[in-house]
Parts: C-alpha cells; sequence; structure tokens
C-alpha cells in the first residue's frame, strides 16, 4: 500500500512538470473549494497521527490552534530530522519536495497560515536547495504567493536551515531557533498552539504528517481511515538501518507482523551474512531496545505488528514504541553495551545544557557506560546506571532527558547479563568488541547456520 | 475595576488563597516555611526565569477542581500556576524529595568544593540546598569539568566551574541593560558563561549580576578574598545616588566597610537593584546613612552569635514552690569518695544501690 511513495519512482517526480502529471496539486485544488474547518475535520476523520515521533492526533493538535482576532497564525514544518536511525523525511523531501509543499498549502490553509517556515536541520544543505527549487516552481504556476487559485488566500513558504543541533528538533527549541535565538526549549505551559514563532498562534508538524495531508485531502478522510489497523490508521514510513538485507526506506500500512517486515522478501529481506536477529530499535534511537523474543512477540504471547499500538504493547517493561519509524536491526554480533554508550555520548553530546538533570546526567551516564566498555566498569555502576537513568526521566524541561533515559534503561531491564558479562570479562569483551550471542532469535536460524 | 478571581491551594496539606496566575511556588512561599520548595534558578523579579535547575519539582496531586486529574510528572512549582482547588504535594511526597536528591546530586556533580577559598560561602544558596537535600558522599568518580579562565572587567570575577547555568545573570543583563554582553555558550556540559571575543562587562547596571548569582560564580572583585562574610556585619543604609535607589547593604569590620551590596529579602531576592557606583567605589563609611544592623535569618551562618528572639526559659521552680529547692538526696554523704577514713585508691566504682544499705 503506498501512498506517499505511489510516484516515488517516477523519473522526474523532483521537478514540477512531472509531479503534476501524475496528479500533483489536486489536493491543493480540491482544497480551496471546501472550507478550513472541513479540512480539519477530514484531518480529524483519518485519524493520522503526529510522525515525528510523539504520535499525537494531527486533527486534535490542529484544533487547538487558537485564533485570536488580527493576530497572524503560523505552520511550521519540522524536518529538523536528527533522531540516529530516522532518515525517512530525507527521502521524502530530496525526491519529491513538491509532495511536501502541496500538504503545506492545503495544511496552511486549513490553518490560515499566511507565512509558512519549513525548518531544516543544517547537515541537509543540499536538500534545502532542492525545497526552494521546488518553491520557487510551485510559485511560478500559481500555487504560492497572493491571491492562490482567486481564493484570496496568501501564503508564502519560507526554508530556514538549523546549525545542525538534535534539541532543535523539539517543537519549542525549534521555535526558539526559527526566531533566531539560542535553540532552548520553552518551559511548557504556553503551548505553541497558543504562544509560538514570536508569540504568536504557531502548529509544528512533521515533514511526513505534512505529506500525509495531500492523500487524506484527495481520497477523503474516511478512505484514509480505513488503512491500517486500530488507532494506527494510513500508512507509515519507515527507514531502516543495520543488520538487514535491503536496508532503505519502506511504506507499510501497519497491519504487517514485525517478523513479515524483517525477515519476507518484499521488505527488510532478513538478517544477511547466515546471522541470526539479536535485538531491534523499532522507533529511532531513543525509544527502548527490545530483545528479539519480546520483539517478535509480546510479553503476553501475541504476534507483534508494526502498529503504534503493538509496539507499545506491555509498556516499558516488555515493549517499545513507533516513535520516529527509526528501524535499527541487531544481529547476534552486536554489543548492546558499546550500542548504548554511542547512543548516551549522542545524547550527552546534543543535550542543550538548560535544566541540571540533563546536563549532568547525560554526561556521567555516558562516562560509567565507557568505562564498561573498556573494561573498567564496576557491577555497582549497573545499579548507578539505572538509578541515575531513573531521576533524569520525566524530570527536564523536555524530552530530551526522557530520550537519554530509555535506551539505557531498557538496555539494561532487557540486557543486564551482558553488562555483568562485560565487567566480569574485560578483556574478552574487549577484545572481541561484541557481546552475548545467547540473546539471539532461536527460530530464525537461517539455513546452514 | 473587577476584582481578581481567588484561587484555593492546598500544598502539604495547608490551604493558602491566592490571586490566579499565582505559581505554585509563589502560594508556598506566602506560607513559609517548609513547605516551600527550593529554588536555585527562579527570580521573582527576573521575567522568563525559572524552570532551569529542578530543585523546586513538586508533585500536583489533584490539577484543580474541575479536572482533579494528577499530572503525570513532576512539575517545576515556579512555572506552574495554581488552579482553583489544585493539591500540591512537596515534603509530603516521597518522589519529590527522590526527585530533589537526584538534582542536587547532578548539580554538586561537576561543582568544585572549594567553599573555603570561595568568597560566596555563607551565602551560597547551594550550600545551603545541599545541607537540606543532597547526600553527605558523592558517587560520581570521575574529573570534574574544568574551564579556560576567562576575564570579565576589573569588577566582576567569573569561575565558571562553579556555575550551575541558573541563566540569571543573563536575564538580569537583559532586563536591566540597554546591551546584554554575556550570554551562555556552546551547549550540554560544557556550556558556558562567557561574552563575545573576550569583552568585559561594564554596564553601570551589571554589578547586579554578583547578587542574583545563587553559587559563586560571579563574585566582586573589589571583595575578593578580603573577609569571610560571616566576620563581617551587615548593615542597612543609603545614600542620594543619581542613578540609582542608593538603597543598600554594607557589610563592615569595625568601621571598614567591606562590600556593598543589594538588600536582599528572606528569599535571597534583591530587593532593589543598585548600580556600579554604589557597589564598587562607595567604600567609606562617610559615604553613607547608616540606618541600622540588618535583619539576617537565625540561620544563617552571617548571624552567628546574634541570638535574635531567643527568649529565657523561666524561672519556673520558684513559682511551684516558693522556696529553694531542696536537695532530694546528698550524694555526697553517701559516696565513699567524701568518706576521709576510706582510700580513694580502693573504691571500686561509682556508688551502688547495696552502698546504702548500711547507712
Amino acid at each position: 500500500m503506498k501512498l506517499l511513495l505511489e510516484h516515488a519512482h517516477v523519473e522526474g517526480i523532483r521537478y514540477y512538470d512531472t509531479y503534476r502529471k501524475h496528479g500533483g496539486y489536486r489536493s491543493v485544488e480540491k482544497a480551496f473549494k471546501m472550507t478550513p474547518e472541513e479540512i480539519v475535520e477530514e484531518v480529524k476523520k483519518s485519524g493520522l497521527r503526529g510522525r515525528g515521533g510523539a504520535g499525537f492526533p494531527t486533527g486534535m493538535k490542529w484544533s487547538f490552534l487558537a485564533k485570536p482576532e488580527g493576530v497572524p497564525r503560523h505552520l511550521v514544518c519540522n524536518a529538523d530530522e536528527s533522531e540516529p536511525g530516522t532518515f525517512k523525511d530525507r527521502y521524502l523531501m530530496e525526491f519529491i519536495p513538491h509532495l511536501l509543499i502541496e500538504g503545506l498549502i492545503v495544511s496552511s490553509f486549513a490553518l490560515g497560515s499566511n507565512m509558512t517556515y519549513i525548518y531544516i536541520r543544517g547537515e541537509y544543505a543540499w536538500i534545502v536547495d532542492i525545497l526552494e527549487q521546488a518553491i520557487a516552481e510551485a510559485k511560478n504556476n500559481g500555487w504560492l504567493g497572493k491571491n492562490i487559485l482567486n481564493s484570496g488566500f496568501d501564503c508564502e513558504i519560507y526554508v530556514q536551515r538549523g546549525g545542525g543541533a538534535y534539541i532543535c528538533g523539539e517543537e519549542t527549541a525549534l521555535i526558539e531557533s526559527l526566531e533566531g535565538k539560542r535553540g532552548n526549549p520553552r518551559i511548557k505551559p504556553p503551548f505553541p498552539a497558543i504562544q509560538g514563532v514570536w508569540m504568536r498562534p504557531t502548529v509544528v508538524n512533521n515533514v511526513e504528517t505534512l505529506a500525509a495531508v495531500v492523500p487524506i485531502i484527495n481520497n477523503g478522510g474516511e478512505a484514509y481511515a480505513s488503512i491500517g489497523v486500530g488507532k494506527s490508521t494510513g500508512t507509515k514510513l519507515l527507514s531502516v538501518c543495520g543488520n538487514v538485507k535491503k536496508p532503505g526506506i519502506y511504506e507499510i500500512d501497519m497491519t504487517q507482523s514485525v517478523e513479515e517486515f524483517i525477515f519476507s522478501d518484499e521488505y527488510c529481506g532478513g538478517i544477511p551474512n547466515g546471522k541470526r536477529l539479536k535485538a531491534c530499535i523499532p522507533g529511532g534511537s531513543s525509544v527502548p531496545i527490545l530483545p528479539a523474543n519480546l520483539l517478535l512477540k509480546t510479553a503476553k504471547g501475541e504476534t507483534r505488528t508494526m502498529s503504534y499500538e503493538s509496539l507499545s504493547d506491555g509498556g516499558f517493561a516488555s515493549g517499545s514504541m513507533m516513535g520516529s519509524g527509526g528501524f535499527i536491526v541487531f544481529d547476534e554480533d552486536q554489543c548492546v553495551v558499546r550500542h548504548t554508550m554511542t547512543l548516551a555520548r549522542f545524547y550527552n553530546h546534543e543535550s542543550c545544557g538548560q535544566c541540571s538533570p540533563c546536563r549532568e546526567g547525560t554526561g556521567w551516564m555516558y562516562k560509567i557506560l565507557k568505562n564498561i566498555e573498556y573494561g573498567k566498569g564496576k557491577m555497582s555502576d549497573i545499579d548507578l546506571l539505572w538509578d541515575i537513568q531513573r531521576k533524569i526521566e520525566g524530570n527536564t524541561i523536555c524530552p530530551l532527558g526522557d530520550a537519554a533515559a530509555w535506551p539505557v534503561a531498557a538496555a539494561i531491564r532487557h540486557f543486564r547479563d551482558e553488562f555483568e558479562w562485560h565487567i566480569t570479562n574485560a578483556d574478552e569483551a574487549q577484545n572481541r568488541n561484541y557481546g552475548l550471542a545467547h540473546y539471539a532469535d532461536p527460530i530464525h536460524v537461517p539455513a546452514g547456520a | 475595576m473587577s476584582e481578581q478571581p481567588k484561587f484555593k491551594v492546598t500544598i502539604d496539606n495547608i490551604t493558602v488563597e491566592v490571586p490566579a496566575g499565582t505559581t505554585i511556588l509563589n502560594a508556598a512561599r506566602m506560607i513559609g516555611g517548609d513547605v516551600t520548595p527550593p529554588a536555585m534558578c527562579y527570580y521573582s523579579k527576573l521575567e522568563g526565569s525559572g524552570g532551569k535547575c529542578r530543585t523546586c519539582l513538586v508533585e500536583v496531586s489533584k490539577g484543580s477542581e474541575k479536572d482533579p486529574r494528577p499530572m503525570p510528572k513532576l512539575v517545576a512549582s515556579c512555572r506552574t500556576t495554581v488552579m482553583d482547588g489544585m493539591e500540591v504535594k512537596n515534603i509530603t511526597s516521597e518522589k519529590v524529595l527522590d526527585a530533589r536528591k537526584g538534582v542536587v546530586e547532578f548539580l554538586l556533580m561537576n561543582h568544585p568544593l572549594d567553599c573555603p577559598v570561595c568568597d560566596q560561602a555563607g551565602e551560597c544558596h547551594l550550600q545551603d540546598l545541599s545541607y537540606e537535600h543532597g547526600a553527605a558522599t558523592t558517587r560520581y568518580e570521575f574529573d570534574r569539568r574544568t574551564f579556560e579562565k576567562e576575564d570579565l572587567g576589573d569588577y566582576i570575577s567569573l569561575h565558571m566551574t562553579r556555575c550551575i547555568l541558573c541563566y540569571r545573570c543573563v536575564y538580569t543583563a537583559e532586563q536591566l541593560t540597554n546591551q546584554r554582553e554575556h550570554g551562555v555558550l556552546d551547549r550540554g556540559d560544557h556550556a558556558s558563561i562567557s561574552t563575545l571575543l573576550g569583552k568585559s562587562l561594564d554596564n553601570e547596571f551589571i554589578g547586579n549580576v554578583i547578587d542574583v548569582c545563587p553559587v559563586g560564580a560571579l563574585t566582586d572583585k573589589t571583595f575578593r578574598f578580603k573577609n569571610r562574610v560571616w566576620f563581617t556585619k551587615p548593615v542597612d543604609a543609603h545614600r542620594d545616588c543619581p542613578t540609582c535607589s542608593g538603597k543598600v547593604r554594607l557589610w563592615m569590620r569595625g568601621d571598614e566597610v567591606f562590600r556593598v551590596t543589594a538588600r536582599k529579602d528572606q528569599w535571597g531576592e534583591v530587593e532593589e537593584w543598585i548600580c556600579n557606583d554604589c557597589r564598587f567605589h562607595k567604600k567609606e563609611t562617610k559615604d553613607w546613612v547608616i540606618e541600622g544592623p540588618s535583619k539576617i535569618s537565625r540561620h544563617s551562618v552571617i548571624s552567628q552569635g546574634h541570638y535574635v528572639g531567643v527568649k529565657k526559659a523561666p524561672v519556673l521552680i520558684d513559682k511551684v514552690i516558693g522556696k529553694d529547692p531542696k536537695l532530694l538526696m546528698d550524694i555526697h554523704s553517701i559516696s565513699d569518695v567524701n568518706r576521709p577514713e576510706v582510700e580513694l585508691s580502693k573504691i571500686a566504682g561509682p556508688a551502688h544501690s547495696d552502698d546504702f544499705k548500711n547507712e
């Protein structure tokens, strides 16, 4: 089932003429015959959930937008895709930029935003050019600018490059950065829907969320809601990396089982080099890692599917999250301790330093994990790590503290004896530089292994 | 004029009525005492401050009368406004005390233990905080972070290692001066207070950053290593100053003025900002009209030796008996010690019940 990537492989789809020939900008024509309220209603009906990680219903977010008289409102597209393991937005923007522009025009009309911003991470330097070219093409063809399609609605889209900070993917830090300030997350409330960019009501949405508005308007909210399962409606882009035969971007309708997704040839194609699956992070680096047995089946023994509900089944004790869709697969040779250390280093480096638990705690966790990884760990360090992550989680201004704490917590929760093995067999762990294989999936043993 | 609505809020089972829009912290300050959460970064006089240090975290066990759901996470009481019927747990919540202990540990982790040579010692909020909420030992086994030394000019000395990044000095410079010249550079645990290209801070109100600093990161260069604050005596004084209110606190020893600061209230917050001229240049008694000794909390080390508000215990025994108290048992007449015929070295120990039987 492909909605977003339907025409992704058409040659020249990056350019306006080809895109238009394949049904592009139909949703704008349709949307401008509706009222903004009808569009919001349509998005609500679709059950679309934010694709940036938190999975908050988009229609509900839109309906929270304050509409005071005489105050401009803004739509901001969050293209600051910095989560390790997530690269779906990059693909969308790089290959089908007009899909995003189209979604932005429709959403801007629905929200009444005359000035819409795309905040893109600084490292995506070449994509800025692609987007600006697409915006220019759209403007030349009358889809942007003054009085679009004689509706009386004006809209401009601006692309703003970030400076390469992970924290600016957090919506209030993004707003601060967009205003030209230091990218520190704001303290909520007030939420951006009340006071966002320049203290005006603002909606911040992920690239994929805004792109998904196009098929919702084209086919209707109900048609979109009929795809998928339960509250996981529509399609989701997953960026798969790690030890799989076919890494890349996949669009799924969230009905597949995790087992099918990893092992079928239609998707990831299984684990390469005759290895077995050991663990997986299903939704970008900050969601909890799951060992193979909990990944394929939930704690209740049901088959785990690739939906928001099923991936988070069992809470953090035995589940994980859909997150941003950065699907990272580990084979039996990968070391969880080393991996956790790498992530802790990332969060230590990316913490903004505003609030104390995250500023100090992330560095502390990294140093302890480094000691364990390089053979200087103590058994008491594991409990200490657990205590530190517990004191960071939930006590910070923004979710970065949680994102730093969860991977460490999950690694200790599910792979505690690998940490212990690392500490007691320091030399061996360091020389081989990989972890314990006994967590590996005993069922999917490749032939000949 | 419409009456501002009043909200009822219960903090640690004590109910108080506050105007709408008050934060939980300020409501708790109205009650005072132990239920007031500590605050390292919040400063009521600075707009936008607070929310960063996380020491004032509290648990909201009941959101409001209309929506009684508890808040899922601990909230920063300095930035959360009260709702009608809200119930807050501070020291009655294990969760809060545990989280606060964690925050204090995080704040102290990279803070140097140079209190013996730090000018802030004795009036340091971090000292108070760690005394009240911290653990006795540290679990942090790594080197503390260090910074390149930076010169901020002739008046203010910056010790970045002591900084807890509360942002108070940044807000002070932003809100009191025309142009802020210092700010936070870098991010994460290597973020630091700094100026662009080593500029010195010389605005005429910039001295106030010393007063707002909760730790010894920003101290007075003209007072540097001159004296310990608890050896100096705080005295309220004023002068006719053309730039500021001129209401200050002098820190004196004998007739000598060692230091001039703004007056601070019971929460350690400046009452009125003062200018650099008053702070750094008027260091003689003749510059000032002295009003009298300042009131300092009796819990502060600065008030050592001053027993304010201590009542002498009433002598009850005279009233009850009406005559001199009678010694009920004269131990000297019983003990062997007072018997000249017994050699002292033979006495085995204290008087024993057996000793009394023979009398």
